[in-house]
């Protein structure tokens, strides 16, 4: 088996190979052995230091990244632009130029431009991990996902996924098309019309207006969050109305032919697209994917940490 | 390569015997005691020593892998990442004396790795080492078996490798040397 990743920087899914994400499940299956140890940490990235620039809002991916460094024994320097002098009129590269010239090894950054990893991966010379780039990709938490889907299920090949809610706006929707079907898994979209793209079944998905019909055909429905910071326009009449197209309750999951698992990138708008009782349900596997994110992430640095040169 | 075996099948089932008895001299019943094989090779010779043991006792050892790939300290160093093989310790090691197990010591990183990736899963009251060969004269640390298979004095372009029936087909030792004029 090939040990080495094929790409220098994680700025995509694209970008990956299948062999390159099947490593990176490989070693995340020993990290996730590492993090349930009374010791939840290894020696092993204790010569390099992380920077996590965050130009936009998170909380899990902000914590689930840092935790993740630090269970890798990295030094991390974390940035947020809210209290940053981009606020004064710095521009990207001289923000992460200044902070590389203080010796950091790995950037994991997340941005609200789409592009915004690329560009910076092909002007710095450090590891650019892609923490979320506008509406373009979430490669982290796509391998989390598929990551989790694997663990459920057995495996992802043959697998039938569907993807609901705003797949406009949505980052998670796309990364986790090219990871799933990378992996041979089969993918659906369902949303509103306004929120599906217009030609987003040249990905290859299936595309799905009614929930119902989506949630009998899938093994796994991923119900994304409405990004309402992200809409300048109104896509839908009301919260309310999309809840009743388009949220998942006990009674619809209750009702399908077979037991599927619910999955949610989270942050949950409980009530919206999915109520409480089914976020808390045996079938979701939310839960999981927090844990399985630590894992992961741990994973995709050390696996691009190996290919630091040594100065 | 010149190829020397150092111990051929027979010496080898006698070594794993000795080695169990030497152990049970130390650790009577076993009550308090636990192998830890070293992945990858250092399991073959728990599977061993295990088996036999419990032949001879009549009840059960516990036995468990451990990886060391992530406490390494040859990270980046190498040309390859170092991929990692399954860690299996199933029991609370505080407080029990603890026989980490490998196939050869030569530098000792391995077995320094080896402690500190042992200690992230408690604090064991003893741990010893075992190894059923050990190459003398090249340690890198200063770390020394407690029970030794076989002892070799080899040279740095020499390996030495364990075989094993269920690997290879045949249990021994084997000794490379590379001929004179591929030095």
């Amino acid at each position: 088996m090939n040990n080495n990743l094929s790409v220098e920087h994680l700025t995509g899914i694209k970008d990956l190979t299948r062999q390159d994400i099947e490593l990176i499940f490989k070693t995340a299956d020993n990290f996730k052995d590492v993090i349930n140890r009374p010791i939840k940490k290894v020696p092993s990235l204790r010569d390099i230091t992380i920077a996590n620039l965050f130009f936009e809002n998170s909380t899990r991916t902000r914590l689930s990244f840092e935790l993740a460094e630090k269970r890798l024994s990295a030094d991390v320097v974390n940035f947020s632009a809210a209290s940053s002098s981009v606020k004064k009129g710095e521009t990207l590269i001289d923000t992460v130029n200044n902070i590389l010239s203080m010796k950091v090894d790995m950037v994991v950054m997340r941005h609200p431009n789409p592009g915004a990893a690329k560009f910076l991966s092909e002007r710095i010379d450090a590891k650019v991990v892609n923490a979320g780039d506008g509406t373009h990709e979430h490669p982290t938490q796509a391998l989390l996902d598929a990551f989790s889907i694997r663990e459920a299920l057995g495996e992802v090949e043959g697998k039938k996924v569907v993807i609901v809610g705003d797949i406009l706006h949505s980052r998670v929707a796309l990364s986790n098309i090219y990871c799933l079907q990378k992996l041979g898994a089969e993918v659906m979209v369902c949303g509103p019309t306004t929120l599906i793209p217009k030609y987003i079944h040249e990905l290859g998905v299936k595309v799905e207006h009614n929930l119902r019909k989506a949630l009998e055909w899938c093994d796994v429905a991923n119900m994304l969050r409405i990004q309402l910071e992200r809409q300048d326009i109104k896509y839908f009449p009301s919260l309310r109305e999309y809840s009743m197209q388009y949220g998942l309750t006990k009674e619809i999951l209750d009702s399908l032919p077979k037991e599927i698992k619910v999955m949610h990138p989270g942050p949950i708008n409980r009530g919206v697209e999915i109520t409480s009782d089914v976020a808390d349900s045996k079938q979701s596997i939310i839960l999981q994917q927090v844990e399985n994110g630590v894992a992961v992430r741990m994973a995709v640095i050390y696996l691009l940490a190996a290919k630091i040169e040594r100065h | 390569m010149e190829k020397q075996v150092i111990l051929n099948s027979r010496h080898f089932e006698l070594t794993i015997k000795r080695l169990c008895y030497e152990l049970i001299e130390q650790h009577n019943d076993f009550s308090n005691t636990v192998l830890i094989g070293l992945q990858p090779r250092g399991v073959n010779v728990v599977t061993r020593l295990k088996s036999q043991l419990e032949q001879i006792l009549g009840k059960e050892v516990l036995c468990g892998t451990l990886d060391i790939t992530f406490y390494r300290d040859d990270f980046r160093r190498t040309e390859k990442p170092l991929i990692p093989s399954v860690t299996n310790i199933d029991f609370v090691i505080e407080n029990k004396k603890v026989v980490l197990v490998d196939d050869v010591l030569y530098t000792g990183r391995t077995i320094r790795s080896g402690l500190d990736a042992l200690l992230a899963f408690g604090r064991p009251q003893k741990v010893e080492l075992l190894t059923l060969v050990d190459r003398r004269f090249r340690r890198d640390l200063p770390i020394q078996a407690d029970y030794i298979g076989k002892t070799v004095d080899t040279l740095v372009s020499e390996r030495v490798s364990v075989e094993w029936k269920e690997i290879e087909g045949e249990d021994k030792v084997v000794l490379y040397t590379p001929e004179s004029n591929e030095q």
